[in-house]
């Protein structure tokens, strides 16, 4: 298996080689409010395919409200959210559905249906929507799929009974089950102690590689930042502050940029 | 590798959008809350009624909630059911006594349990038992961001855990209610019995004689019109929660206070209704 250094480098190099690349999120001018506390005040970004962006920012800066949005788990108050040029701000919940089978999201505590076994939250998504495909087909993949985080042996236990490393693996697999176009993140790596962040970061870039998936991650890890994503946008005060890639955010001139670098 | 999708045990809270609309809540004066709470709950109907009707049906998820609904409260039921029987009868012999007509004994029983107390006692241990259930379990579902997986994973959860419970809900009144009302009528004649011998089958053709279908079915449908309201309102409850652990609480007590209070309130409209309909 390829190094994180090495698999970071033709990541990058494939960036520069792929300038044409169709946008796969695109997010313009996005607002919202929960009551009277401001969370996004005019938010655009684009994330094409192929493409890793890491979301920065302090705690409560709305970057998980961002990734709900983007999937339609909240609907923004003014602003659009595209997935591959389709608005989906008018879509009921059954036509969000058919933009959803495209996009994978990992919830931050993993989010494990836990009544369910390992195997059976990664079959949830097939079961439901690949009706027409047959139970072997499916065991294979959801067995293919837990292999490929490395989970396979812990197919039979309850979510309660594995550790936080663990669940995000198995969160992973269950987001990687329709075989997504989008995979959206959300704190891959909050709550975990060095060497399993480092395992999921590995996880990731590794699945990114194979998929060749438009990523978000929204993290507030710059180390893992820097390690699995071609560009950053670090956000303040429910805006983007400065976005590129690691080299343009140290040379930054930018007051908030300096200070959370220094921090991080 | 087939699983049931339910909350069975406390996870982290979610934490980005829990804290504030509860906060713009409190801003509101209660009439506007009311109203609103109203809107909701029809939006969150019509919301279940057309996921309820389109395709793909969850029907693997119903049959598994007739059995967590239907056979699971059978006993709760059946147990409800024999008590009102026998403090009716006890309550009836020495009422119908005092005023010297003991012989109508079987048909007091038999009328009262048929008519109004088998399915208003349903109504209400179910939505004690069921209410709290749903209310319950959804909510820890919600809190734990687990009904947003099931949408991220571009599953409907209105038609996946709403339309199932809550049709769930409707199917097994009438049914729980005619075990109800036997039980209730079996000790009921076991009361009298043990005061004054009287064979079972004198029982209930005294009981029944003079009473026809008009009697029994409308009285036990109306228990569907409960199911709507227990499930719709367990449901409702249930998925808006927000707040931790302190709201999985607030949505268990609310579904059954609610629920109850709707059942009692739907049946004082149902009865005038049966009444109009079939005199």
């Amino acid at each position: 298996m390829d190094t994180i250094e090495q698999i970071t480098s033709q990541r990058r190099g494939s960036e520069q080689e792929d300038g044409a690349a169709v946008v796969a999120v695109a997010v313009k001018d996005l607002h919202k409010s929960f009551g009277s506390q401001k969370v996004l005040d005019g938010v655009s970004l684009a994330v094409k395919r192929g493409e890793t962006l890491a979301v920065l920012g302090r705690s409560g800066t709305g970057k998980s409200v961002l990734l709900r949005l983007i999937i339609g788990l909240e609907k923004p108050d003014s602003g659009t959210v595209s997935i591959y040029g389709q608005d989906t701000g008018h879509l009921v919940l059954d036509q969000l559905g058919a933009i959803r089978r495209k996009m994978g999201f990992l919830f931050q505590h993993a989010a494990l249906y836990d009544s369910l076994t390992v195997e059976q939250n990664v079959a949830f998504p097939l079961q439901h929507n690949q009706r027409e495909m047959a139970k072997s087909e499916k065991d294979d993949r959801v067995r293919q799929l837990l292999a490929e985080v490395g989970m396979e042996a812990a197919m039979q236990k309850m979510p309660s009974d594995i550790s936080g490393g663990m669940q995000k693996r198995v969160g992973l697999a269950r987001a990687l089950a329709l075989e997504p176009d989008i995979l959206l993140l959300d704190e891959p790596t909050a709550g975990l102690d060095p060497i399993s962040s480092a395992e999921i970061d590995d996880l990731v870039l590794k699945l990114q590689e194979e998929h060749h998936m438009a990523s978000i991650v929204v993290t507030h890890d710059l180390h893992s930042a820097k390690t699995i994503a071609n560009r950053l946008a670090l956000l303040d005060q429910g805006n983007v502050v400065i976005e590129g890639n690691f080299e343009e955010l140290q040379e930054s001139e930018i007051g908030f940029v300096k200070e959370f670098l220094k921090h991080s | 590798m087939e699983g049931k999708i339910s909350a069975v045990e406390s996870r982290p809270m979610k934490q980005t959008v829990s804290v504030a609309p509860p906060a713009a809540e409190f801003g509101k004066n209660p009439i506007t809350q009311f109203f609103e709470w109203f809107g909701d709950l029809g939006l969150f109907f019509w919301q279940v009624a057309r996921a309820a009707v389109t395709p793909p049906f969850e029907f693997r998820e119903l049959f598994r909630q007739l059995d967590e609904i239907g056979s699971k409260s059978l006993p709760l039921v059946a147990l409800a059911g024999a008590a009102t029987g026998v403090v009716l009868s006890m309550e009836a012999r020495y009422s119908l006594t005092r005023f010297g007509a003991k012989s109508l004994l079987p048909a007091a029983i038999v009328f009262s349990v048929i008519h109004e107390t088998g399915p208003i006692i349903t109504g209400l241990v179910v939505s004690g038992r069921v209410g709290a259930g749903i209310g319950a379990e959804l909510a820890s579902m919600k809190v734990t961001e687990q009904i947003d997986a099931i949408e991220a994973s571009a599953v409907n959860p209105y038609r996946l855990l709403a339309a199932t419970r809550i049709l769930a809900c409707i199917l097994m009144m009438p049914l729980l209610t005619l075990a109800g009302d036997a039980c209730g009528l079996i000790m009921g004649w076991v009361a009298q019995a043990l005061v004054e011998p009287l064979s079972f089958h004198q029982f209930i053709n005294n009981g029944f004689k003079g009473a026809d279908f008009n009697d029994l079915l409308p009285p036990t449908f109306k228990t569907c019109v409960f199911g709507l309201i227990i499930g719709l309102i367990a449901c409702f409850q249930g998925m808006r929660t927000q707040g931790g652990a302190a709201g999985v609480g607030r949505a268990a007590t609310s579904s059954v206070v609610l629920s109850s209070l709707f059942v009692i309130l739907a049946d004082v409209v149902l009865v005038k209704i049966i009444l109009l309909f079939f005199p």
